[in-house]
């Protein structure tokens, strides 16, 4: 016990533990709404893509908070996932019957995939600084988008068959299309539960916390605080920038998958700028770097337009004024002032205990 | 000859985006601030330019003038309200609540003005210009469009070059707080750079909308995203690079769809955004900016 | 410190909100009868999710006010009673179903599914799990209602749509060099673009060009309109809606190409385009089924009240959800249900009624419904002539 708070007492232990126990209590709290049945099913349908948003909101964070750059493109490693996990699946549909296990292997090839995905834009653009970076990841999210909007890919007893542009294969008798150009996908088997998407969550804040806080975490840290200084004592910088972009694509590509298996139809369309903008608010909403703030802003901007639909047309009004509003109040000088009364009591508190103590 | 149709069109096309990638460079480069909310004020502009000559019947130029006065106080009261509290804040902060100002004026939009297609009747009217016995053909709104370009774009070099006020921006852009020890008044100046800018988005949604007669609450989006890619293209920042690289953007665009595949065409172009800037880090006319220890 | 001090914040705004959802699904029902019309207690509640906001808002909007009307004129009459609701999925998967599962915590009893294709593709799967039975406007894609026995369609099914207009053309010799500009990123355009083209062979029509665009690039067409004008195309076929359609008529005028023009049922309502140089759609031809200048009593009276509610003349979206809510009455009443059923009971009633029933609406008479949920009506061939719909 001693040993925890001591943790808990450094400033990246008390995030860890404070990350986890905001998941694990909100799941054990869902979980038994779930049970007694007093849980409508408009949240009920908003659990699942709350949590490939969070982890979608943590991965980014690992790029935008610890790692400093600028990324517009994110839906697109998303996009990458989510196709690539329902090619997965549908194609094991016979094989593997067990839709779990269908699950995982979605899961893993998504992020395979999205993290090539990564490597491959990553090596361009981690050459590039500040805006112009911003720009094309943003351009890359587009491509991506784009190719695979005119992607064709279908199965039949033959095995897999890819084309672009148009279909250019026949399929066998019993062949069947998986993913249709521009029409995307249709009809595919719903294999997404919460509870994957909660174990999904503590796999992400496991492995991310513990980077943030390893060695290489603290060099990527380092190349954020300062490049030229991180450079001057050893630090490859281009190493570690690729390590946190790959690292985040490929988180990004579980999420994508795990919302792709929530839904029956999906279109590359879906993951577009607007989604990239979407994941990044939350983001920045929750504070850069802090890991729990992503995951809490990821569910309230989920949660917040569904709650508005009481108020109907002016729904998304409503929404823009409070995005601006929270983000005023983030940074406004109500807040600092807050903040310092409270520091204020904290530090007398903090005398008067070294006074009883002496 | 078709080579020569398909790039007139590129350049008509790439002139719209020149205009609005003016305002968006302008503001970046004295406010340091991605002003997504941009597009929208476009947008607005248009509607505005719109009301005035359909419902009240007024000529096309007073329409004009109308939009700009309404953005240009639209411009300033958003600059105002939502990002002038955030002065120090970092910049992804500003960026997130220009966001939301951008959902916010689409709204806004969709409630006053509904959410039905308008057709815009161009403010700039008479038959185009046929040139080589009728094979090639100009629309007057693109001889206008590339005209007004090159006007604004002459305007706000020797604005920002020669006039006090001009030489204050760069001050502001160049550093805040020395700028402000030498009596210049930070908040006033990135104010008017928001008119200025604004005012540039209400002539360039009179055009955009005059090019492209359709109207809905969604229109400046995508060509504010566009043209975003174009002021980057050309290096952000700088004002002859916007015009650069909004025409550039405009003629990759069609001639990719005309010789590659339309299909592909906006892969294609953005590939391309890409390829130069990996050549040249900082755009086109960008300013190299070195790093310091 | 400062960290915990704005988590404290942000729990407060979550439990915040939280609350709020508590006290929203009481609010809700006020709001369900506000914009659904007179909720006397023994009503069925039909809900429908359309995008009221976002760039499809038109299409929303329409089938909203059409359904209402309708809902309004039945609930007058004062046999079945009707309540509607619609929730907002600015054409987006996700937010489909989020408004789904919100119409189904109201008590949704019977859908009017969603009106763009995707969403409803979304949203059939889990009303054909919940056992709910869905009558949808608009959402044309054939994976909306394959292999789901309770989604049936108003509207034409896109495949048929590709055929038909195919089968028109060749029939009446109306072009011999077929140019086709269609939305890549859109199922709708897609689905009849692929028949069409697959039609088209069969019946030997030539397809010259074959250009497309995206929402990205929906603004200048000067590409596609010259490649079709270059390879002598003398009819021009545009399986989109007409927002992107009103700008390649304007685009084609000023570049001084004139061939035939012909569209699908999203094409009509482009006479309604506020401020639209009519002169430019002028022997525009299109398929569709519903014609607001027809002059039988039926859509004079539907016409009239629209324009007097919303100053705008309704389009075939419009009419394609007034239709939905009056088969749903008749349907009703012929299988002499009451609002007090279970959704699932009403759901196995519904399907045998509308697989049996025949119905005359705005949109065609003696209309059908087979097993798999397509309609069968006849598509009215148009052509604008004067800036009206003339029947061909």
């Amino acid at each position: 016990m001693n040993k925890l708070k001591k943790y808990a007492s450094t400033r990246s232990g008390r995030d860890t533990l404070l990350s986890f126990g905001i998941v694990i209590v909100a799941f054990i709290v869902v979980q038994t709404l779930v049970l007694t049945g007093s849980l409508s099913s408009s949240m009920k349908g908003l659990l699942v893509p709350i949590c490939s948003y969070i982890i979608m909101a943590v991965s980014l964070n690992l790029t935008v908070g610890i790692l400093g750059e600028l990324s517009l493109g994110h839906a697109g490693f998303m996009s990458v996932g989510a196709f690539a996990g329902i090619v997965v699946t549908t194609s094991l549909a016979d094989t593997v019957p067990s839709g779990t296990v269908r699950l995982i292997l979605a899961i893993i090839v998504g992020a395979i995939c999205a993290a090539i995905a990564g490597v491959i834009v990553g090596v361009p653009v981690l050459r590039l600084k500040g805006d112009y970076l911003a720009i094309v990841t943003l351009a890359f999210g587009e491509i991506i988008k784009n190719i695979i909007n005119v992607l064709y890919v279908g199965k039949d007893a033959s095995g897999l068959h890819f084309s672009i542009l148009e279909q250019k294969f026949e399929l066998a008798e019993g062949g069947k299309m998986i993913i249709n150009g521009p029409m995307g996908v249709s009809g595919v088997s719903k294999l997404s539960s919460f509870t994957a998407g909660f174990v999904l969550i503590l796999i992400t804040l496991f492995i991310i916390l513990n980077l943030i806080n390893s060695r290489a975490g603290r060099a990527i840290m380092s190349v954020r605080d300062n490049k030229i200084a991180a450079d001057s004592i050893g630090i490859s910088t281009t190493h570690y920038k690729l390590m946190a972009f790959v690292i985040s694509a490929a988180f990004a590509g579980m999420a994508g998958a795990l919302y792709a298996m929530n839904y029956s139809t999906i279109t590359a369309a879906k993951f577009d700028f607007n989604t990239s903008i979407l994941i990044l608010v939350f983001v920045v909403l929750g504070g850069l770097g802090n890991i729990w703030g992503s995951i809490i802003a990821a569910t309230l901007l989920t949660l917040l337009p569904e709650l508005l639909r009481a108020v109907n047309t002016y729904r998304m009004l409503i929404y823009a004024i409070l995005l601006i509003a929270m983000m005023l109040f983030n940074n406004s000088s109500l807040k600092q002032r807050l903040l310092e009364k409270r520091g204020m009591k904290q530090m007398r508190k903090l005398e008067q205990q070294e006074k009883g103590g002496a | 000859m078709s080579l020569l149709t398909h790039l007139i069109n590129g350049i008509s096309l790439g002139s719209i985006y020149a205009i609005i990638a003016l305002g968006y460079t302008m503001v970046y480069g004295i406010a340091k601030m991605l002003n997504f909310a941009h597009g929208d004020v476009i947008m607005v502009g248009g509607y505005m330019c719109f009301c005035a000559t359909t419902y009240l019947g007024w000529p096309p130029i007073a329409g004009v003038l109308l939009a700009v006065v309404v953005c240009t106080a639209l411009g300033v009261v958003i600059e105002r309200l939502a990002y002038k509290p955030l002065r120090m804040a970092p910049a992804l902060a500003v960026l997130i609540t220009a966001i939301g100002v951008s959902y916010f004026l689409q709204n806004a939009a969709l409630l006053i003005w509904g959410s039905s297609t308008k057709s815009f009747s161009s403010v700039v009217t008479g038959d185009p210009i046929q040139l080589f016995g009728g094979q090639l053909t100009i629309t007057r709104v693109t001889i206008v469009t590339i005209v007004a370009c090159v006007v604004i774009m002459v305007a706000l070099t020797l604005f920002t070059g020669k006039t006090k006020m001009g030489t204050a921006m760069r001050a502001v852009s160049e550093d805040k707080g020395a700028a402000q020890l030498m009596g210049i008044n930070v908040n006033t100046t990135i104010s008017l750079t928001f008119a200025i800018g604004s005012g540039l988005a209400a002539i360039a949604g009179v055009l955009l909308c005059s090019a492209y007669p359709t109207l809905l609450p969604t229109t400046g989006s995508m060509p504010g995203i566009k043209a975003f890619t174009a002021a980057v293209f050309g290096g952000i920042g700088s004002i002859p690079g916007a015009l650069l690289g909004g025409i550039l953007l405009g003629v990759i665009e069609i001639f990719a769809k005309a010789y590659i595949s339309t299909q592909l065409s906006d892969a294609i172009v953005f590939a391309v955004l890409i390829i130069v800037l990996l050549v040249k880090p900082d755009g086109l006319l960008g300013k190299r900016v070195s790093e310091k220890v | 410190m400062k960290k915990s001090l704005s988590m404290l914040l942000a729990g407060m705004m979550l439990v915040g909100t939280l609350a709020g959802c508590g006290g929203n699904t009481a609010s809700t029902d006020n709001a369900g009868s506000e914009d659904g019309s007179t909720a006397s207690g023994a009503a069925f509640k039909i809900g429908g999710t359309s995008p009221l906001t976002g760039d499809a808002a038109i299409y929303g909007n329409a089938v909203k006010r059409g359904a209402e009307i309708a809902a309004e004129e039945i609930n007058a009459k004062g046999g079945v009673q009707i309540e509607l609701k619609f929730e907002d999925d600015e054409n987006n998967t996700e937010k489909a179903v989020n408004a789904y599962n919100t119409l189904k915590d109201w008590g949704m009893q019977l859908s009017l599914g969603s009106v763009t294709s995707k969403p409803c593709e979304a949203i059939s799967t889990d009303l054909n799990a919940d056992r709910i039975f869905a009558l949808t406007p608009s959402a044309s894609s054939v994976a909306t209602t394959e292999g789901k026995d309770n989604v049936f369609q108003m509207c034409f099914a896109d495949p048929n749509q590709g055929t038909a207009s195919a089968e028109y053309i060749a029939d009446q010799k109306l072009g011999t060099k077929i140019a086709i500009i269609w939305k890549n990123d859109d199922v709708y355009s897609t689905g009849i673009h692929d028949k069409f083209v697959a039609e088209a062979e069969v019946k030997g029509l030539e397809i010259v060009s074959d250009t497309t665009f995206t929402d990205a690039s929906a603004t200048d067409f000067s590409v596609q309109l010259n490649d079709a004008k270059d390879k002598g195309a003398d009819l021009v076929f545009l399986p989109m809606y007409y927002t992107p359609a009103s700008l390649i008529l304007t685009q084609a005028n000023a570049m001084g190409y004139a061939p035939k023009f012909f569209g699908v049922d999203g094409m009509d309502g482009i006479l309604t385009v506020e401020n639209f140089d009519k002169s430019l759609a002028e022997g525009v031809m299109l398929l569709t089924p519903f014609n607001a200048d027809a002059t039988d009593d039926k859509t004079v009276a539907f016409v009239t009240k629209y324009k007097e509610l919303y100053g705008e003349v309704p389009n075939q979206f419009a009419a394609d959800a007034y239709d939905c809510v009056y088969a749903y009455a008749q349907a009703l009443e012929a299988a002499e249900v009451t609002p007090d059923m279970s959704a699932e009971e009403l759901c196995t009633a519904m399907i045998e009624q509308f697989t049996s029933m025949t119905f005359n609406g705005l949109t065609g008479e003696n209309m059908t419904w087979d097993t798999t949920g397509a309609v069968s009506k006849s598509p009215k061939g148009m052509v604008i002539e004067n800036g009206a719909y003339v029947g061909m």
